[in-house]
């Protein structure tokens, strides 16, 4: 199917941008990569009086880090994010997950931030933000406010994002010595939705955890961080007694529902698999 | 809403100037307003990868975008990569293997595997299948179209190695 008619403007500036948001009277739509838009469009699941296309805006692009923090542009392509010395160096996690997103001609397009707006309960990038405690920055017209990604994915398609704002960049800690990440997911095919996917970020000292995230992704409304497997693995090393422990405290933390390919308890089973999968990556 | 906006496009090498509605895909005014049906049209929700071109060098889904989102781009469609040669022997080893039925899929199977083919010298059968993954063939089941891009990688590599 086609678009419904609308109007295209290509703001000059993230000001400018803001500004033709607010006088549009809240039919309107930021583009960047529109690889989820577009086709929304398509459907007509979405048809906008105007689309406001904040893709080429120079201050949203980029990647840059100093000693303590990647900053990632918020229209940075995956591609980009996959093709990073300086990602792959401070926050390994996000090549590893970047790999699984869609397919390559999608990844050319997409981007980071574009993807953690829609908040999809099925992408990778939204888990990957919570596991590493990333900080999504937000520009309006009163000024830029940082929200946390546990406090950013309120529930299906819901973040925090207010009418008219937009992402500028997310801020992610670069890896400390000691960190170790593993991305996976299952799925019947590649670069389609995951079955149940897992971003684990944990920070190691002789061998003891010092601090576990796990964050999983489409198994529940929105991204999710399986908060009792992670205290239960915080100051233990990760021998087959801890693994199987973090498996069995996934019963707690996540409560998938029945659909009509995957019951929950299968989706459970999957998650507990995953779990002990990426845990074992780690110990190697 | 009838309006229409200015774009200048390179397609193929040649600067293109045209005025466009913002609803019209690339795809759509890469087959209707420039008559270049190499470029084909299947989901239409960036599934089946039959639209894919190159923006910028890079595989695109020409029905994810918008004609207007790619003023002031270069596009290279099936058309162009013929017409350049770069991808005469990948299409010699498609003929040779069988790698078609009806065809429909075989641009944007050609733009996936230059994509592929351009990025990295040699290619593994399950890195061809994983860069292959979103391109949908509902004819040959794919392996006579692996072995074709297999076998130009190969080749290319061996080309390569006698001319340095």
């Amino acid at each position: 199917m086609k678009a419904r008619a609308f109007h295209y403007v290509r703001p000059q500036s993230l000001e400018e941008a803001l500004r033709v948001f607010a006088e549009a009277d809240g039919d309107a739509v930021y583009i960047a990569g529109g690889q989820s838009l577009v086709p929304a469009m398509a459907l007509r699941l979405q048809a906008p009086q105007l689309i406001i296309d904040i893709g080429r805006l120079p201050e949203l692009h980029g990647l840059t880090a100093d000693v303590n923090h990647l900053r990632i542009g918020a229209t940075t392509r995956h591609v980009e994010i996959l093709a990073s010395d300086l990602v792959r160096r401070h926050a390994p996690l996000l090549v590893e997950a970047a790999a699984h997103v869609a397919h390559p001609a999608i990844r050319n397009r997409g981007t980071f931030a574009g993807s953690l707006a829609f908040a999809d309960p099925a992408a990778e990038f939204p888990a990957v933000a919570l596991a590493l405690d990333a900080e999504i920055e937000i520009a309006s017209l009163d000024g830029t406010r940082r929200v946390a990604a546990e406090d950013f994915f309120l529930d299906l398609y819901e973040t925090a994002l207010q009418p008219g704002e937009i992402i500028v960049a997310v801020h992610v800690s670069v890896a400390l010595p000691g960190a170790r990440s593993a991305f996976d997911e299952l799925a019947r095919r590649r670069g389609d939705y995951a079955i149940v996917g897992l971003g684990v970020n944990g920070l190691f000292e002789d061998g003891v955890v010092r601090r576990m995230r796990l964050a999983f992704l489409s198994v529940g409304p929105t991204a999710v961080r399986a908060r009792t497997a992670e205290e239960l693995l915080v100051g233990r090393r990760l021998d087959a007694g801890a693994i199987r422990e973090a498996q069995e405290a996934l019963d707690a933390d996540l409560s998938p529902m029945n659909d009509e390919q995957t019951p929950a308890g299968m989706r459970l089973h999957l998650a507990r698999v995953l779990l002990g999968r990426l845990l074992g990556r780690l110990t190697r | 809403m009838s309006d229409t906006l200015p774009i200048s496009i390179d397609v193929n090498g040649e600067t293109v100037e045209s005025l466009v509605a913002p609803r019209i895909t690339l795809a759509d005014f890469l087959r209707q307003e420039l008559e270049l049906t190499g470029t084909h049209l299947g989901c239409e929700m960036g599934v089946c990868g039959a639209c894919l071109v190159l923006l910028d060098g890079k595989p695109v889904h020409a029905c994810l975008m918008f004609a207007v989102q790619a003023d002031g781009c270069a596009v290279e469609t099936v058309e162009g990569l013929t017409r350049r040669g770069v991808i005469a022997d990948l299409q010699k080893a498609f003929h040779e293997r069988n790698a078609l039925q009806c065809g429909f899929c075989t641009p944007g199977m050609l733009i996936s595997a230059h994509g592929m083919l351009s990025e990295r010298r040699t290619l593994s059968r399950e890195e061809i299948r994983d860069a292959l993954s979103g391109n949908y063939c509902r004819c040959t089941g794919y392996e006579a179209i692996v072995d074709a891009i297999e076998s130009t990688a190969r080749s290319r590599t061996t080309k390569a190695a006698e001319e340095a």
